[in-house]
Order: C-alpha cells, then sequence, then structure tokens
C-alpha cells in the first residue's frame, strides 16, 4: 500500500463512516498510540472536507489496560504515553481508530480504557489493515485493506507524521 | 497489533514489548536512593509519572495494571503524606495494599526490623514501601527480601520520591531542570529530602544553592558540587525555584538554634525577600510546614506557592516508580 492508496482508503472510510452514521453529529474519532493517532487526526481532516463538521480528537494510550504487562518475564516495563480525550465521550459514538488489526487484544485493552471515561453510545472500529489470525472475537466496522498474513510475516505501517513516509509494508516468508 | 503476539511470533529482529524508542529501563529492582539512578532513568520515571498524573484527572482514577500484586506500606515513623500518597497510588494502579503503622505492630513487642519483614515475606508481597527512623534501613531489606523494596524515607539519609515529585513539579513549570537555579533552604543536617534533592538536581545539571544556620550544614556538602552560604538573599537572588525545608525539631538533639524568631528573622521566607527571586520564581516546601519559622503564610499561601501541587503530583510520581519496579522479576538477583 502506497501514499496514495493509503489516502483514498481513508478517504472512502470517511464516507463510510458519514453514510452509516448518517452525518458526523454526535462523532468523536480516539486515536490508539502510537499510530492510531495521525490516522484519527487524518479521518478528522477528511470528515471536515466532506462535511464541514470538527470531529472532536483524541489520543489513547492502552499500555496500562494491556493483558500482558506483568507476563513477561524479564524485561523492560512499555514506556507509557500520555492519553489525552479532552471531550466527553459520554453519549457520543466513538471511532476507534488503529493501524493494524491483529490478535484484537489491543482493542479489547482499549475498549476497557473508554469505558473508563464514560459511557459511549456507540463504539465503532476503524483499522488501515486487518491481517487476519484473531484471539478474540473482535472485527472491524471500516477497514482500509484486508491483507492475508502469515503468522511469521509482520505487517510494518509507516506514517508521514511518524515515519516520514506513507506506506504498508509485509515482511516476511508467506 | 503487533505488540499482543506472544514471544514465539514476533518478528525475527522486532523489538521485545514496550522497549520503545532509547529502551531505558530501571537497573535495579528496587528504589533505594536517588544515588543509583542515572539522568536516564530519572527522565524515564518522570515521562512516565505524566501519563500517570492523567490517569487521576479521569472521572474513573484507576487502571488495572497492578491488579492481582501485593504492597505492603511499612512505616515505622509517623507520615501522613507520603504514606497516603503512597496509598492513592497503589489504588489508582489497582494493586491490593496493606499498611502497617508501627504503633499497632508487633514492632513494639521487640521484634527486630529483619524478623518483622521475614514474616511479612511469607506471605509473599511483590513490593514493600519502608519509610524508617535508621538511615540505611531499605538497603538491609533489600538484601533479605524478595519484594522490591521502595524507600519513603530512611533516617537522615535519602527520600527518593519525594525528590522526584520535586523535580517533576519543577519540569512542569519551567520545561526543565538543566540550568535553573535552585536555592534549598534551612535544617540541611537533618534533611533526607536535601540529600535526595541535591544529588537529583545536580545530576540532572541544575544549579544548587544551600542556605542554612552554620550549625545545621553537614560537613562535606560541597562535593555534591553545589554553593553553600549562611546569607538567604544571597541563595534567594535570581533563583528559578526556592525550596524551604523543615526545621526537624524531633531531630535535634542539641541546640542548634538560638530561638526559632530568631531563625525566622535570618531564615524564614518572607514576601520582601522573595522579591530577589526571577519574576517566575515557584516557592516549594516537602511538608510539613512549620508557618512562622522556615516560610511565613503570605509566602506559603501565595501565588508563587506550588506545596499543594507537589502533594498531588507526589501521587503521580509513585504511580510511575510502582509500574516501573513491578514489572521486574523478583528472582533475579537475591543475593544467596
Amino acid at each position: 500500500m502506497d501514499a496514495d492508496r493509503m489516502s483514498r482508503a481513508l478517504t472512502r472510510i470517511a464516507h463510510e463512516i458519514l453514510e452509516r452514521n448518517r452525518g458526523a453529529g454526535e462523532l468523536a474519532l480516539v486515536g490508539i498510540r502510537t499510530r492510531g493517532v495521525p490516522l484519527a487526526r487524518r479521518l478528522a481532516r477528511a470528515l471536515k472536507e466532506i462535511n464541514g463538521v470538527d470531529v472532536p480528537t483524541g489520543a489513547l494510550d492502552i499500555t496500562l489496560y494491556r493483558d500482558d504487562l506483568m507476563r513477561s518475564a524479564v524485561g523492560p516495563q512499555p514506556v507509557i504515553r500520555r492519553t489525552e480525550v479532552s471531550f466527553s465521550i459520554d453519549d457520543r459514538k466513538i471511532l476507534l481508530v488503529d493501524d493494524v488489526l491483529y490478535t484484537g487484544r489491543t482493542i479489547r485493552a482499549a475498549l476497557d480504557a473508554l469505558i473508563d471515561f464514560g459511557r459511549p453510545r456507540a463504539i465503532q472500529l476503524v483499522v488501515l489493515v486487518d491481517r487476519g489470525h484473531r484471539e478474540l472475537p473482535i472485527k472491524a466496522d471500516y477497514v482500509g485493506k484486508n491483507l492475508p498474513t502469515s503468522l511469521r510475516q509482520s505487517v510494518q505501517v509507516r506514517l508521514q507524521e511518524i515515519d516520514g513516509v506513507d506506506e504498508v509494508l509485509v515482511e516476511g516468508e508467506a | 497489533m503487533n505488540v499482543h503476539a506472544p514471544a514465539s511470533r514476533r518478528p525475527p529482529g522486532g523489538a521485545p514489548p514496550g522497549s520503545g524508542p532509547g529502551g531505558v529501563r530501571l537497573s535495579d529492582r528496587h528504589l533505594l536512593g536517588i544515588a543509583g539512578l542515572t539522568p536516564a532513568e530519572i527522565t524515564l520515571i518522570l515521562d512516565t509519572a505524566e501519563a500517570m498524573k492523567e490517569v487521576g484527572t479521569r472521572p474513573i482514577k484507576k487502571v488495572p495494571t497492578l491488579r492481582g500484586r501485593t504492597v505492603v506500606n511499612l512505616f515505622f515513623e509517623p507520615s501522613t503524606r507520603t504514606r497516603t500518597s503512597f496509598e492513592v497510588a497503589e489504588k489508582r494502579l489497582s494493586a491490593d495494599s496493606l499498611s502497617i503503622a508501627t504503633a499497632t505492630s508487633s514492632v513494639t513487642k521487640g521484634e527486630t526490623l529483619a524478623d518483622t519483614v521475614r514474616n511479612l515475606e511469607a506471605m509473599s508481597p511483590d513490593m514493600i514501601v519502608i519509610r524508617h527512623a535508621s538511615s540505611g534501613a531499605p538497603h538491609l531489606l533489600s538484601r533479605i527480601c524478595r519484594a522490591a523494596v521502595i524507600n519513603a524515607g530512611d533516617g537522615m539519609h535519602e527520600h527518593p520520591t519525594q525528590a522526584l515529585l520535586d523535580a517533576f513539579t519543577i519540569r512542569e513549570h519551567k520545561g526543565r531542570l538543566a540550568g535553573l537555579k535552585v536555592a534549598i533552604v534551612g535544617d540541611l543536617l537533618h534533611s533526607r529530602v536535601l540529600r535526595s534533592n541535591v544529588l537529583l538536581l545536580r545530576a540532572m545539571g541544575a544549579d544548587v544553592w544551600l542556605c542554612g544556620p552554620s550549625t545545621l550544614v553537614p560537613a562535606g556538602i560541597d562535593r555534591f558540587g553545589t554553593h553553600t552560604t549562611t546569607v538567604l538573599d544571597e541563595a534567594v537572588e535570581n533563583a528559578d525555584v526556592v525550596m524551604m525545608l523543615r526545621i526537624q525539631q524531633e531531630r535535634m538533639q542539641g541546640h542548634f538554634i538560638p530561638s526559632l524568631r530568631e531563625y525566622f528573622a535570618l531564615f524564614g521566607l518572607t514576601s520582601a525577600r522573595l522579591r530577589r527571586a526571577k519574576d517566575d520564581v515557584i516557592v516549594m516546601h516537602p511538608g510539613p510546614m512549620n508557618r512562622g519559622v522556615e516560610i511565613d503564610s503570605e509566602v506559603a499561601d501565595g501565588p508563587y506557592s506550588v506545596i499543594l501541587e507537589q502533594v498531588s503530583n507526589g501521587i503521580a510520581v509513585r504511580m510511575a516508580v510502582l509500574y516501573l519496579l513491578a514489572g521486574r522479576d523478583a528472582a533475579e538477583s537475591l543475593d544467596a
């Protein structure tokens, strides 16, 4: 996936979001750190271009909710970054944004984290890439691209804001 | 996402979980003092505390991170701030915590520190937070127990979480620590807060000025690369931060000062004296304050005072320390 296809996928998702929710009225975007955050901001821009509405956008760090935190034998604790959700999520429709959907465990943690901020009317999941291999009953509502992979492969999403380039790479043998 | 995949699934050459940019970690599994920390480790704790502070602003001020972990707070000396701050930090991280104050424990029946701790160990806590009147008590514990030990103040030695929360508060206001002029005024001799603060501030490149009556200046304090003066105006002149220390009457076994009134006249921080400092100076005090002895009420409650912020920041900093130490493997380095 290159920059052009990524941008078209995000524009399509923005249209799908507006169609499904009949406008952007009660929506809010929450990106999962790290790469979900710039993706959420880009979606906010796309929604504004199409609909003219500013959708509040936040950032969620799910580290404190991970299910594997205290399980690794010896190793550094993951670095925690700030969660920034400056608006009330009560009764809003939250669009949770991440780059890659894989086991589903990150999303499980994100759902727990979000619910500690209030009671949203609904939570919908947006991912740029769905690579399969779910370990939990979780499914995305909006997908940029379905990318069948093997477990030996790794999917790298690089974004302009963080990595200086927009691309999705699959590394390793199938 | 990849971060949640078990180790066997991680791509070859992929980063281990959470070894973020830089990959800093705490090298010791205890926090015994600032003396053992590198500047990178100090920065890691302060950065982690920033994220923890956000948890305290949520409607539900609790995260599940330390669920199932047990923390024992063992306080052999009176403490309100530090003990409750640790307790709140533990609760916000969902740890199971219990606090033992010596007045209600078997210590009053003559049990030694080592025996008390061995018995507590039999209940397998993951971490022990200890405050003790004897310098070095946490170090002794760290050699005999499996749990991670956090020093919450030992005698006249160190009080590392206080120095960390002071640094956190300074960084929040000034954006940095390096190059700031920090004046620390008061009972330098008996203060563990001073020792930890000097070690931390010097490690981070601050310009530290110490001020107190010559009877309360410990010998050899200049070794840390600080300036010492007995003239308050000299210390406060152009300062970015003025930190007042409590006159510790309970630790004074001799006549160190003629009288509290004379002490206030010479070393008490008043609005008039504070005018010599920078316009955006902040005034700090680790508490408990003796109003009218080391600090005038007008200053303590005034616009430059960040004393109550220090208390709320203490929770975030202690959450960061608990979180960073909890990941360390207990069996890793127990001296045989």
